[in-house]
């Protein structure tokens, strides 16, 4: 207990010592939220919208008024000919533009249907996705009202519903995700660092000759950085409710046991690559290029793994943090319980506890050298 | 008595020998100098002696205890300081002294005294709170030896413990090991230096993973007919076949 007690204050002052690095760690977490939820978000408001209006008539503009008094549309111009919007594209000042064609509440009122013809800026294809989808959305429920009790009395109108996350907000996808990441980041980057410190030193080396036993050594090595896992853990769960207003829907208990383990699973992989490696820059990389980089583009964090090619949702299977942040997401944003995240929790636990007993054999096998 | 025994101590990695069946004891209160060329074995045989690494055949006895089937007794009953500078440049000087004393076992009531005592018998009263990375190594290195022995070990080995301070820090240091061994404590040491191969009382040189001498440096000049320990170790060390590793 005292050879522990020793250890740990040795770790946490090394900690501490290193301030620039305690700063980043605590402040890492506050600027990627504030970054994926604000700045980088993938939701769209105020798009620019121009109107060609060949009809002219009553449903017409009701159409129009319409879209331009939702949130996510903000009418700029209205044009006489489709050749108008071309100019207003380049310019940047429009990034879509509806048409609706001449007769259109004739034909409305006639067909049942009118075509309208809408324009996007597909220069960012995502962007431009959303922004037609909002409006399809807008219109086919205009479609309905207009129609009333309906002339045509079997008409099918597909209803897109956004379940979960109605505003379609990104900081609801973004703050799962950056879990994900920085609890990856401190625990698997920083304990591999530390570990690999000490061989690079030579420490290591007294530490081994020292009557210290390997197990005592790692379990203090870990204790710091698991504490300031936490610590950041609850940094972010704060953010993101206060800040974001992205609500913890779900079961907060289970939402702290899934973050834990995840948390020992990150651990356990920051200790099995500092056994394989001898120097803090190796294990910079590994931990860096192997782990963070899968996580940014592999988890489900940035795109979606629905629409990966076969090899990489595979590849997102093995990755614990597709695991964890799908875990989160229905804690936090789906509001469901222990049911729904069980088979997540059961994948990450025997996750763990199979980096942990190969680090543990890795670490062995390397003292009798 | 014999503190630390070797009795055909062996190790092969695979085809190559790096220890070749040395046997030689060590009595207590001795400085036994432990001399090689680099590739020689020497580091391997104290890792084996350390108990850090199995031996192929033979056996390590160190404080009484077999150092491969009682690693962890003979660990603690041992000090250790390495050639690579060992101690934490980021944490402060009493701070060092606080974490071996910890790992090495001194009572958590008896921890502050030892501090203090060790600061004393150094004259670093004023370096308490300095971090080690500011001292100067010779410094440092009288530190690290006074680390290594804060647990008041029966025998230290010193990995080549002077390797680049100057002739007056090694001297000062050579008198922190004579003190040592006036008050009954074996020491092990290796070294590059043959002037201070003459400071111990009796010296062994490792050639090719065997010991080809083994005695006081006076009789070894004599055996030799050469005038310094210098001139002992290069009549040795020629007949090495082995590339430097």
């Amino acid at each position: 207990m005292n050879q522990l007690y020793a250890f740990v204050l040795k770790e946490f002052r090394h900690i501490a010592r290193d301030r620039w690095t305690t700063i980043i760690l605590l402040c890492l977490p506050v600027v990627m939220l504030v970054l994926f939820g604000f700045a980088i978000s993938t939701e769209v408001k105020n798009t620019p919208l121009a109107v060609v209006d060949q009809s002219k008539d009553e449903l017409s503009r009701q159409l129009v008024e319409r879209l331009a008094s939702n949130q996510y549309f903000r009418l700029v111009k209205n044009l006489d000919s489709v050749e108008e919007a071309e100019e207003l594209f380049k310019s940047g000042k429009a990034s879509l533009v509806l048409v609706v064609g001449p007769g259109f509440r004739k034909e409305l009122i006639a067909y049942g249907t009118a075509p309208v013809q809408l324009l996007a800026d597909a220069s960012d294809p995502n962007t431009a996705r959303t922004v037609v989808s909002y409006a399809t959305a807008v219109i086919s429920s205009f479609q309905q009202q207009a129609l009333g009790g309906g002339s045509v009395p079997y008409r099918i109108t597909p209803v897109v519903k956004l379940l979960y996350n109605p505003t379609m907000k990104g900081a609801y996808n973004f703050v799962p995700g950056t879990l994900g990441l920085i609890l990856m980041l401190i625990c698997a980057m920083m304990t591999s660092v530390s570990i690999a410190r000490e061989k690079e030193l030579g420490t290591m080396e007294v530490l081994l000759v020292s009557p210290v036993r390997p197990l005592t050594m790692i379990i203090a090595k870990v204790i710091p950085y698991f504490v300031l896992s936490v610590v950041d853990f609850v940094l972010i769960c704060l953010i993101s409710v206060f800040v974001l207003d992205v609500p913890i829907s779900g079961s907060l208990f289970w939402l702290v046991i899934v973050s834990l383990t995840y948390i020992c699973l990150a651990l356990a992989l920051g200790i099995l690559i500092s056994s394989m490696v001898s120097s803090q820059l190796v294990a910079l990389l590994i931990s860096g290029m192997a782990m963070i980089v899968p996580v940014m583009f592999l988890s489900g964090m940035m795109f979606p793994i629905d629409t990966m090619p076969v090899v990489f949702q595979w590849l997102s299977k093995i990755l614990p943090a597709s695991w964890y942040i799908s875990a989160v997401r229905k804690l936090m944003i789906m509001g469901l319980g222990f049911e729904a995240i069980r088979s997540d929790l059961a994948v990450l636990a025997g996750m763990t506890l199979l980096l942990a007993l190969v680090a543990m054999k890795k670490h062995k096998a390397r003292l009798d050298g | 008595m014999s503190v630390i025994v070797a009795e055909n101590l062996t190790k092969r990695f695979g085809a190559f020998t790096a220890v070749d069946a040395i046997s030689f004891s060590v009595s207590e209160g001795e400085i036994f100098g432990f001399l090689g060329a680099n590739g020689a074995g020497k580091t391997t045989a104290m890792r084996m002696l350390c108990g850090l690494s199995r031996p192929t055949s033979g056996r390590g006895i160190v404080a009484g205890f077999d150092a491969a089937l009682q690693p962890e007794l003979v660990k603690a009953s041992i000090g250790y300081m390495s050639q690579k500078f060992s101690l934490y440049e980021d944490l402060k000087v009493w701070e060092n002294i606080r974490l071996y004393a910890g790992i090495y076992g001194v009572s958590a009531s008896s921890i502050p005294t030892v501090i203090d005592q060790t600061l004393e018998r150094l004259g670093f009263g004023t370096e308490r709170n300095a971090l080690v990375g500011s001292l100067p190594l010779g410094w440092k290195q009288k530190l690290a030896f006074a680390v290594a022995m804060v647990h008041k070990p029966r025998i230290v080995f010193l990995d080549e413990p002077t390797g680049g301070v100057d002739p007056v820090a090694r001297r000062q240091f050579w008198e922190m090991i004579y003190e040592a061994a006036d008050a009954g404590v074996t020491i092990f040491v290796t070294t590059h230096y043959m002037d201070e191969a003459e400071y111990c009382h009796r010296v062994s040189i490792m050639v090719d993973g065997r010991v080809e001498a083994l005695d006081q440096p006076r009789e070894l000049k004599r055996l030799h007919s050469v005038p310094s320990m210098q001139e002992v170790f290069f009549q040795l060390a020629r007949r090495a076949r082995r590339k430097e590793a």
